[in-house]
């Protein structure tokens, strides 16, 4: 290589190194908003706002998902594992909502620290498989890839 | 074998003799082409099983993730050319480069696009703005600035040499791309097949995917050459072996 390609090289080198340092240090600061949503755990230890809505994301725990009254509304808990939230939503739910599945819910706090919900997703974990294929692995008590992480 | 491949490397990068070779080239990646999209269509639509959660809807997957790979795919072979431009100051490379920004601006929105449909019956929304669906954004606007920055400035070369800056910039969102989901609490799930870990998706899922996506990949090679031709001789106009290739 001629000096004056590498002159020319070391320069691009160094102007990515100094743009990606310059961007991580971005990234680390804005750390907290890029955060889609807190888990139960997270408001346990009082890191969610008060007064303003925020996600909270987790897993559904099986049994706790109970319809009152007529309408719409639904009560469930959301857990990471750690921590558990109780969750009220109206509305329709997502096709993917269901016991045991990880969810994410926007709405706030009330004075009785129930969660108060205004729209409720589902989060997609990244396993694929037939339905058979399940079953199987159901049966034999193996637990999924990835499934322990929870969400 | 170095110095093979610089003399290769210096051949390659004349037009005259791109041009030919990609000319050569077509048919047989059109064939290609042509085989492997057709096995991968039927392998994800016909083939494969449906999938215990999300039931027929998640055969969108064969589109978008070969889709949301060819992005990053093309965005770094953009870089790539970058360095070569402002480097070697090669004039294959320029050309390479320009081609490849609307192709790639094409692959981000077909990838943001089936994702959105996709998002709507399963997570419940179209949009959100998390860090994987953020930062793929961003990788569209940056493949339109590219495409922009290269057509404000008449003297081809100089263009060249700007947007292959803004290319080799825009780098770093390639890993912030492919991290987001690791790095951030996001909606969008994790990685399911680029990743350390076995696959987590059956393998009779698996083989249409990996299909769709090297037939991506080799439409990508085929929309370039044929830009790439056509920018070329838009470009060599005034030399002697475009005014040969016109006479004969």
């Amino acid at each position: 290589m001629t000096p004056a390609r590498k002159k020319r090289l070391s320069l691009i080198i160094l102007m990515v190194v100094g743009v990606s340092v310059g961007v991580g240090f971005a990234l680390k600061a804005l750390n907290e908003n890029i955060m889609f949503f807190f888990s139960p755990a997270d408001i346990q230890a009082g890191k969610a706002p008060e007064n303003k809505d925020f996600r909270v994301g987790g897993l559904v725990v099986e049994g706790t998902v109970a319809r009152p009254g007529e309408g719409l509304t639904v009560e469930f808990d959301l857990t990471d594992n750690d921590s558990i939230v109780k969750v009220k939503y109206t509305g329709i739910l997502p096709d993917l909502f269901r016991e045991g599945q990880g969810i994410i819910a926007n709405g706030r706090l009330n004075a009785s620290g129930e969660f108060i919900a205004s729209e409720v997703l589902a989060k997609h974990d990244e396993n694929y498989m037939p339905p058979e294929v399940m079953d199987a692995m159901k049966k034999s008590g193996q637990k999924m890839p990835g499934m322990s992480k929870g969400i | 074998m170095f110095k093979w491949f610089v003399k290769w490397f210096h051949r390659f990068g004349s037009p005259p003799y791109f041009y030919r070779l990609a000319g050569l080239w077509l048919p047989w990646l059109t064939g290609l082409f042509t085989i492997l999209l057709i096995g991968g269509l039927y392998g994800g639509l016909v083939l494969a099983p449906t999938d215990y959660q999300q039931g027929e809807s998640y055969r969108i997957i064969f589109v978008h993730v070969p889709a949301a790979w060819m992005s990053m795919f093309i965005y770094m072979v953009m870089a790539t050319c970058g360095i070569v431009v402002l480097v070697w100051r090669m004039k294959l490379a320029e050309v390479v480069l320009s081609c490849a920004a609307p192709i790639g601006a094409s692959f981000t929105f077909l990838a943001l696009i089936t994702g959105s449909l996709w998002g709507k019956p399963m997570w419940g929304t179209y949009w959100v703005w998390d860090a994987r669906l953020t930062s793929e954004l961003i990788l569209l606007f940056l493949y339109l600035g590219v495409i922009g920055l290269y057509g404000a400035i008449d003297d081809k070369r100089v263009a060249a040499r700007a947007v292959a800056i803004l290319a080799i910039v825009g780098m770093v969102n390639i890993p912030i791309i492919h991290y987001s989901v690791e790095w951030w609490n996001s909606l969008h799930q994790g990685a399911t097949v680029t990743k350390f870990d076995k696959p987590s998706i059956a393998w009779s899922m698996l083989w249409p995917l990996l299909v769709m996506a090297l037939a991506f990949k080799v439409y990508f090679v085929i929309s370039l050459f044929q830009r790439v031709r056509a920018e070329l001789l838009h470009r060599e106009r005034n030399t002697r072996w475009v005014e040969e290739l016109v006479k004969s």
